[in-house]
C-alpha cells in the first residue's frame, strides 16, 4: 500500500478535530467514575475508580423515572409525528385537490415562524384543558404533522413512480390502502429518518418540559438534569460527580440510537439541505 | 364513472389526507398567532382577564433595558457563531473530501456531539470551561495562554455560549460534504488545465457550486441562533440565579421565557415574541435578497 503523502496533513488536522469533538464526551464518561475531589483532575483514567456514582445518582433523584418518561414521550412524539406527517405528505404528493398549492405554501411558511409566537396561547390551551403537569402537551401536537417532515416526506413520495399507484387503483385498491401498502413501505428509510430526528429532538428538548412539567416524578431526562444542577446550585453543595453521572445517563441512549441509526441519520442530514 | 365524479373524489381524498395538518394548523398555529397578537395589546398576567392597553407593551419593549440588552447579546452570539461555524464547517468538509474513504469515520465522529442533549452539553461545558480547573484552560496553559474565567467573567459568557454551539457543528459539516461531493470533477480538471491554483479553485468553483448549501445553513443557523435558549438557560439561569447574575448571558429567548412563565407577564412576552418574529423575518429577507444575487442552483439557468 502506498502512503498517501498528500493526504497526511489533512488526516492530521482531521484527527485533531476529532479530538475536539469527541474528547469532551470521553472526559465526561471518565469524570463520572471519579470521586468528587478528582473530577477536575482532567486525567483520562481515573486515579480512583468510583463507579458508585452511578448507584448514588439513583438515590439522589428519580433518574429511572426520568429515563422512562423521556423514552415514553420520545416514542409518542416520534411515532405520532411520523404517521401524521406521512399521511399529510402523501396527500400533498399524490392528489390534485383544490387549494393544494396554496395550502402547501402555508405549510412551508410555518417553518419560518418562531415557536415563541405561539408558545403562550398554546400553553393557555393546555392550561384550559387541565393538562398542565402532564406529559401530553409534550407530544400531542405531533398528531397533526410537522411542516419540515411533511416537506421531507413529500419529496420522497414524489419519487415513487405514479404508475405504481395507478396499477393498484386498477386492481381496486382504495386510497388508504394505497398509502398503507405502497407509499408507506416504499419510504421506510425516510420514515426512519423522521422518527429518529423527532425522537432525538424530543429527547433533548428543555423548553417544553420547563413550561409544562412541575412534579419531579413527571420530568424528562433533560428537565431532571437541569433540576439536579439547580438543586446543587441552590444548596451551594455541588455534587458534581452526581450531575456528571446523570449527564452520561442522558447522553448514552442517544449514542446507542446513533450507533444503530447512523447511516439513516447522516444520510438524512445530508439530504435535508439538498431537498431544501 | 363520469370524469367530474373522479375529480370530486380526488378532491375529497386529498383534503382527507391533509386534514390532520389543517386542523393542527388552525388550532396550534393560526389561532395562537392571532391570540398572541391580541394578547400583546393587553396586560394579561393569568390571574385576571386581560385588559387592553394599546401599544403600552410595545413601548415598554424599548423602555426595558433588558430587552435591548438581551437582543444585543443574541446578535453578538449569532455574529460569533454563524460566521465561525460556517467557515469551520466548510474547512472540515473540504478536508473530509480529500481523505477518501476515511471520511466516513470522521463524519460519524464529528456528528456525535449533535446527539448530546443541550442540557448535558451545557453541564459538561460548565466544567470544561471552569476558569480555575477546567480542561480548556489547562490545555491553553500548555501553550502559555492564561485562559479567562469563561463561565463567570461577564466578557466571556457569550464566547462560552458560542463555543458550546460550535461543538455541535457536525450537522453543517455533513451537509457541506454532501454538497461538495455533488460538484462535478470536470470543473476542477478544466480549471487546473487553465492554470487555476487551489485558492482560485476554492473561490471560483467550490464556493459558488455549493452556494445553495451554504445559503441554506447560514439562514437556518441564524434563525436557530436568534432563538437559542437551552444552553444559555442550562448554564446561567434557573431558580438559583443570583440577583447580581451578569446580564451578559441573557439571550432574548431566556428573557422572553422568564417574562412569560416566571413573571407571568404574558402580554409583554407576547409583544417580545412578535418583535422577535419581525426581526427574524427582516434578517431572512435581507439574506434571501443577498442570496438571490449570488446563489447558484443546479439545473437552473
Amino acid at each position: 500500500m502506498t502512503i498517501p503523502w498528500r493526504r497526511l496533513p489533512f488526516l492530521a488536522l482531521l484527527i485533531a478535530a476529532t479530538f475536539l469533538f469527541v474528547y469532551p464526551l470521553v472526559w465526561l464518561i471518565s469524570a463520572s467514575l471519579k470521586p468528587r475531589s478528582q473530577v477536575f483532575d482532567n486525567r483520562l483514567i481515573p486515579a480512583v475508580f468510583q463507579p458508585q456514582n452511578y448507584v448514588r445518582v439513583w438515590d439522589a433523584a428519580p433518574v429511572l423515572r426520568w429515563l422512562v418518561n423521556s423514552l415514553t414521550v420520545g416514542f409518542m412524539a416520534a411515532a405520532t409525528v411520523t404517521l401524521s406527517s406521512a399521511l399529510v405528505a402523501f396527500g400533498f404528493a399524490y392528489f390534485r385537490f383544490r387549494g393544494r398549492n396554496l395550502l402547501f405554501g402555508i405549510v412551508l411558511s410555518t417553518m419560518m415562524l418562531p415557536g415563541a409566537v405561539t408558545m403562550i396561547p398554546v400553553y393557555l390551551i393546555w392550561n384550559r384543558l387541565g393538562l398542565i403537569d402532564t406529559q401530553i402537551p409534550l407530544w400531542a401536537q405531533n398528531l397533526f404533522g410537522s411542516a419540515f417532515y411533511i416537506f421531507l416526506l413529500r419529496q420522497f413520495f414524489l419519487g415513487i413512480p405514479r404508475e405504481l399507484f395507478e396499477a393498484a387503483r386498477v386492481d381496486g385498491c382504495g386510497y388508504l390502502s394505497m398509502f398503507r401498502r405502497i407509499a408507506f413501505p416504499l419510504c421506510k428509510p425516510a420514515l426512519v429518518i423522521v422518527f429518529v430526528f423527532e425522537f432525538k429532538a424530543s429527547w433533548s428538548d428543555l423548553m417544553k418540559p420547563l413550561i409544562y412539567l412541575q412534579t419531579p416524578e413527571y420530568f424528562t431526562m433533560p428537565r431532571g438534569l437541569k433540576q439536579l444542577i439547580d438543586a446543587f446550585a441552590l444548596s451551594g453543595h455541588y455534587e458534581w460527580e452526581i450531575a456528571i453521572a446523570a449527564s452520561v445517563i442522558a447522553v448514552v441512549p442517544m449514542i446507542v440510537l446513533f450507533a444503530f441509526g447512523q447511516r439513516y441519520i447522516l444520510d438524512g442530514v445530508a439530504t435535508t439541505a439538498q431537498k431544501g | 364513472m363520469p370524469r367530474s365524479e373522479l375529480v370530486r373524489r380526488e378532491n375529497r381524498a386529498g383534503w382527507f389526507f391533509v386534514l390532520p395538518w389543517v386542523v393542527g394548523f388552525l388550532v396550534f398555529t393560526a389561532g395562537p398567532m392571532i391570540a398572541s397578537l391580541v394578547l400583546s395589546f393587553t396586560d394579561y398576567q393569568m390571574i385576571r382577564s386581560p385588559n387592553p392597553v394599546g401599544f403600552d407593551n410595545y413601548r415598554a419593549l424599548f423602555d426595558d433595558p433588558r430587552v435591548l440588552k438581551s437582543l444585543s447579546n443574541t446578535f453578538v452570539y449569532a455574529a460569533m457563531f454563524v460566521p465561525l461555524g460556517t467557515v469551520a464547517a466548510l474547512g472540515l468538509a473540504l478536508m473530509l473530501q480529500r481523505v477518501g474513504r476515511a471520511s466516513g469515520f470522521f463524519r460519524t465522529a464529528f456528528y456525535l456531539p449533535e446527539m448530546t442533549p443541550a442540557v448535558a452539553a451545557g453541564a459538561m461545558f460548565l466544567l470544561l470551561l471552569n476558569g480555575q480547573q477546567g480542561l480548556v484552560n489547562k490545555v491553553l496553559g500548555w501553550f502559555g495562554i492564561n485562559g479567562p474565567n469563561w463561565t463567570t467573567d461577564p466578557n466571556w459568557l457569550k464566547p462560552s455560549l458560542a463555543i458550546v454551539s460550535l461543538w455541535t457543528l457536525g450537522g453543517t459539516v455533513v451537509i457541506y460534504l454532501a454538497a461538495l461531493n455533488g460538484v462535478p470533477r470536470q470543473l476542477y480538471e478544466a480549471a487546473e488545465l487553465d492554470g487555476a491554483g487551489p485558492i482560485t479553485r476554492l473561490f471560483r468553483i467550490t464556493v459558488p457550486m455549493i452556494s445553495g448549501a451554504l445559503f441554506f445553513t447560514v439562514i437556518t443557523n441564524t434563525i436557530a441562533a436568534m432563538q437559542m435558549f437551552d444552553q444559555a438557560y442550562t448554564m446561567f439561569y434557573g431558580p438559583q440565579q443570583k440577583a447580581a447574575a451578569s446580564e451578559e448571558s441573557l439571550v432574548y429567548m431566556v428573557y422572553l421565557f422568564q417574562n412569560a412563565f416566571q413573571f407571568f407577564k404574558m402580554g409583554f412576552a407576547s409583544a417580545m415574541a412578535w418583535l422577535l418574529f419581525v426581526i427574524i423575518l427582516a434578517i431572512t429577507f435581507v439574506q434571501v435578497r443577498i442570496g438571490n444575487r449570488y446563489v447558484y442552483y443546479h439545473g437552473e439557468r
